[in-house]
């Protein structure tokens, strides 16, 4: 079906009606505080924990039982707010979400319905777009409930009572590839802030769409909410799947295919989505204020205390690293993609007080480390490598001590066993020879049989020479200073 | 005066006399269990008696004497708790069929409280089902009798409580008012109820009925071990996020009645509406008389708002009540039925067989009020006219010290003479509901019997003047002697 449409920049244009359609989309995020606790009692948020071990009289909502803040989850969920630039509210509430489902112990979800904690913000996209947020708001997960035990279903409360925040868009998503570029961003976002670790595999960080289209210059036409979605790529592919479906639906003319308001599930496996309920069916809330918790008040010294604790976010520091550092844009992209190497890079480039050399070395050395298998390692911090390490290391090659080449060694040795770099240095004998009998040593063997070289270079062509140094380099094991053996080489040429 | 606890009359003399080394808390155990054995049946006071338990606990008690550790507040005194209050390993059924045989997983903050200051807990009693009802006729255990005339009811919701200290089986024990179910069955069995401050005794285990109004509420014969009781539950809790930041209660030094001297009391029409019955009105008046008898002055005020105040309360109560008691599905809790259907026919036929009729009625109230397209009619309507009878209150305070009428508007009724009319059953809340709606301290004292049944007394304090209350009491208590007055099965006992 979707031959027949095609992308005009946010438009979507049908070649069989020529209709101009336009996608009107918002995107929900829940994103799970990282706190060590829950957010109404003092049970450790977990995961992979056995079946309900990390859970207590009130998250299991035993009769009698009373929830009480975290003001932990509070402080991230305000830190995550100020990132975005949103507006903290000085006075929120919390509201009871009343629903019946077998993971949620009480039967009610304590959430924030019409005084959400914070409203407004947005972020800007790669692509220059701005997504803007309508809201964020505090609200506990539910429980897990187990369906594939035959007859019976087993439930598993240790998620239940999890810190959330849930972030509403407003309908600034119009493609597939804002969708992607504004969860990435938010996940960078809050990651930077401490807020969550948004990891999506851990449930840490969950979306839900929103849909409709309608043609271009027309009004708003019926949402549809599309949900399971455990990628952003799944988003992205949902989306696009959804916008061409309800099209394609709409283009039929047939009334009764027109899109319903309704929930949809994405099937990951086929790539379609496909109905879950219909909202004329959907539960009343039933809403009210919750009468356990007092109204959440949030004082300017506090807002002041988070404002600081907020570290200077991956946008800003990509435009510093390129403006007053002379990062390329790549790598100042590569860089700040995760805190903790941004982190490490600030910290070897302060000590060296050589940027550049410390953003090579993290990006072509440090980070592939991570990768492989040899280190055993999956974070910058739980390498043996520190930044001052790094520091040293460019010192050594600043000065001479070793060629850069020889540098790649050492660094290997220095992931390798944690040992810093002049111990590395001189128990591998790399320090650069500089003895000038060794080097002609070298030299002469180079030349060796090379009549036709010594001939070009004779003749001027300096750049022969580059023919020659490899081989003494090798011979060297790379601890000739490459300087020095081109000056000899040439001396050696023409006096021969 | 011829109940007694270890030869004391009270708590406060039970608990100094053995701290003083006289008795064993074994002796003053076996005599309450005994008491309770002896009427119980009759009564239905209690629906759990944990006498192995109370057995265990006064043996440790006075051990804890003999070793010369220091002794607790209300060491040796023999409570009562609600069958809603949790204490870990007891039954805490809330008097349903729905939950029977729940025993929490832990304490409630009260619980811990009391067995902090070395009272003994010797069971869990009888009320209206999860303290829905003023007559204790809503239990799943069977109805409870009033002392004073057996075919009557004692009030409720905390029905048990009243009547297992109106029949000299403990000395006090906890219930809890949510729109006057300590203060009504206080004033229809002689005993003083007081309903404190919102906020000022923790809700932490108390399992809610209607969370913006529930307070647990000691019953007790004397002032003083009405103060003793909240000196010991009250004060901040980290586990209840609604209880106010105070110190515990302090009780005050015995107020002499000329202590009550100057003082205003407000004394609403409203308090005394065509209803009232006449032998309550005449009590009421005499003892208004005696107060003014005492030094104070008696000021004629107006609570404009107190005719929103039943309607007001039965949507609010009721709205917090069908969340509150969501979670009794047969999930977690509850007596699993209809476990072969899906998970929503389930719910269902657990919710259906296991509440009550009453339960079932306020559940569908409440869903109706907070339901779309309904809630800003209802429970909107309803949280405004809270605002103006707390209202009423501030404005009356700035005149009068306390807001003096009945606590119920008749003695004592017949079982069974309501329980076919709700509206008529939910009228007897009239009194004390306004009181519940503002959160404020709310006594009721014994000021004498018509045709042999008692009528209780309703002092109002301002928020937090708990200690008002509790000195305009025991000056009251001082100056007359209703509190002495004993129901037939105890008059001439010689226990």
């Amino acid at each position: 079906m979707s031959a027949t449409i095609e992308r005009d920049g946010d438009i979507w244009v049908s070649s069989k009606t020529g209709t101009r359609w336009q996608v009107v989309c918002g995107l929900e995020v829940h994103a799970q505080l990282r706190t060590r606790t829950k957010l109404f009692c003092g049970c450790e948020t977990s995961f992979g924990n056995p079946p309900n071990s990390r859970t207590c009289p009130v998250c299991t909502g035993q009769p009698g039982s009373l929830p009480v803040l975290n003001e932990d989850a509070l402080a991230l969920g305000v830190r995550a707010a100020l990132a975005i630039g949103a507006d903290v509210a000085p006075w929120s509430k919390f509201d009871r979400k009343n629903y019946f489902y077998c993971d949620i112990p009480k039967n009610y979800q304590i959430s924030q319905f019409d005084r959400p904690y914070c409203t407004g913000g947005g972020i800007d996209l790669p692509s220059g777009k701005r997504i803007r947020l309508h809201r964020i708001h505090l609200e506990e997960d539910a429980g897990k409930a187990i369906h594939d035990r035959g007859t019976t279903t087993l439930v598993d409360l240790n998620r239940a009572g999890t810190p959330l925040i849930e972030s509403v868009t407003e309908a600034d998503v119009t493609t597939p590839e804002d969708a992607f570029e504004y969860l990435t961003a938010l996940k960078e976002i809050l990651i930077y802030a401490g807020a969550s670790n948004a990891n999506m595999e851990k449930g840490e960080l969950r979306c839900d769409v929103n849909v409709s289209v309608h043609p271009a210059g027309e009004g708003w036409r019926t949402k549809v909410e599309v949900k399971n979605l455990n990628s952003f790529r799944n988003v992205a592919a949902a989306l696009e799947h959804e916008v061409l479906r309800q099209i394609v639906d709409y283009e039929s003319g047939d009334e009764s295919r027109f899109p319903v308001q309704e929930t949809r599930l994405w099937d990951a496996d086929k790539l379609v989505t496909r109905s879950m309920r219909s909202k004329e069916a959907a539960d009343d809330y039933r809403y009210f204020t919750e009468p356990d918790l007092p109204p959440l008040t949030v004082s300017e010294s506090f807002l002041e205390q988070q404002r600081n604790m907020l570290p200077e976010l991956p946008a800003a520091r990509r435009s510093r690293y390129v403006r007053e550092l002379g990062l390329s844009q790549y790598d100042a992209e590569v860089l700040t993609g995760d805190r903790a190497v941004a982190d490490f890079f600030e910290a070897a480039a302060r000590i060296s007080g050589r940027p550049k050399e410390a953003a090579n070395w993290i990006s072509n050395e440090v980070l592939r480390a991570l990768g492989d298998a040899d280190f055993a390692a999956t974070t910058i911090d739980e390498l043996p490598l520190k930044p001052n390490d790094l520091a040293e290391l460019i010192a050594l090659i600043a000065e001479g001590t070793i060629h850069s080449a020889a540098g790649r060694k050492v660094m290997r040795a220095m992931l390798e066993t944690g040992d810093a770099a002049k111990s590395v240095v001189e128990r591998l004998g790399l320090e650069q020879v500089e003895d000038t009998g060794r080097l002609e040593e070298w030299c002469r063997a180079a030349l060796d049989g090379k009549d036709a070289i010594i001939a070009d270079v004779k003749d001027g062509k300096e750049k022969a020479l580059g023919a020659l140094i490899g081989p003494v380099m090798q011979a060297s094991g790379g601890k000739a200073n490459p300087q020095m053996v081109r000056e000899i080489l040439r001396r050696l040429i023409l006096e021969s | 005066m011829s109940v007694s606890f270890g030869g004391q009359p009270d708590a406060v003399a039970l608990r100094d006399s053995l701290a003083a080394g006289e008795g064993s808390v074994k002796a003053v155990v076996e005599e309450c269990l005994a008491r309770i054995a002896e009427h119980n049946d009759r009564l239905g006071a209690f629906t759990r008696v944990e006498d192995e338990r109370a057995h265990v606990r006064a043996a440790e008690l006075d051990a804890k004497r003999d070793a010369g550790e220091p002794l607790g507040p209300l060491f040796g005194v023999p409570v009562a708790i609600k069958a809603n209050l949790c204490w870990k390993g007891a039954v805490a059924d809330c008097s349903s069929k729905l939950l029977a045989n729940y025993r929490p997983p832990y304490d409630a903050t009260v619980v811990r409280r009391l067995i902090d200051a070395d009272a003994v807990i010797v069971g869990s009693t009888n009320m209206d089902e999860f303290a829905m009802g003023s007559s204790t006729e809503n239990s799943a255990h069977g109805e409870a009798h009033n002392p004073w005339d057996e075919t009557r009811t004692p009030g409720g919701s905390s029905g048990g409580s009243a009547v297992a200290v109106a029949a000299g089986m403990v000395p006090v024990a906890l219930g809890s008012d949510t729109g006057g179910s300590v203060r009504q069955p206080a004033a229809l069995c002689g005993l003083l109820g007081l309903k404190p401050t919102y906020g000022r005794v923790s809700r932490y285990g108390l399992i809610a009925f209607g969370s913006s109004l529930d307070a647990v509420s000691p019953f007790a014969r004397t002032v003083r071990d009405v103060a003793r009781t909240l000196e010991v539950i009250s004060g901040a809790c980290d586990r209840d996020s609604t209880c106010l930041p105070l110190p515990p209660y302090e009780a005050v030094q015995p107020a002499d009645p000329s202590r009550l001297a100057g003082f205003r009391i407000g004394v609403p029409k409203q308090c005394f509406p065509p209803e009232l019955d006449a032998g309550v009105r005449k009590c009421v008046e005499a003892a208004l008389k005696e107060l003014e008898r005492i030094g104070c002055e008696l000021v004629p005020i107006e609570l404009p708002h107190a005719e929103l105040a039943i309607p007001t309360y039965y949507v609010v109560a009721t709205a917090e009540a069908s969340s509150n008691l969501a979670r009794y599905d047969g999930v977690s809790f509850g007596q699993r039925a209809g476990a072969h259907g899906t998970l929503q026919e389930m719910f269902a036929a657990t919710r259906e067989a296991g509440f009550g009729e009453e339960v079932k009625r306020r559940v569908l109230l409440g869903t109706y009020v907070l339901s779309a397209g309904y809630q800003d009619e209802w429970y909107g309507r309803a949280q405004r006219a809270r605002t103006k009878i707390l209202g009423d209150y501030q404005q009356a305070f700035e005149d009068v010290d306390l807001v003096v009428g009945p606590t119920s508007p008749c003695t004592a009724f017949r079982l069974g003479e309501k329980t076919a009319d709700p509206i008529a059953m939910y009228q007897t809340d009239l009194l004390t509901v306004p009181a519940s709606l503002a959160g404020l301290p709310a006594i009721s004292v014994p000021c004498g019997t018509s045709e042999g049944l008692p009528v209780g007394l309703q002092l109002v304090a301002p928020a937090r003047e708990d200690a008002r209350v509790l000195r305009a009491a025991q000056a009251f208590e001082l100056a007359t002697d209703h509190h002495r007055a004993l129901p037939p099965m105890l008059q001439g006992a010689g226990a």
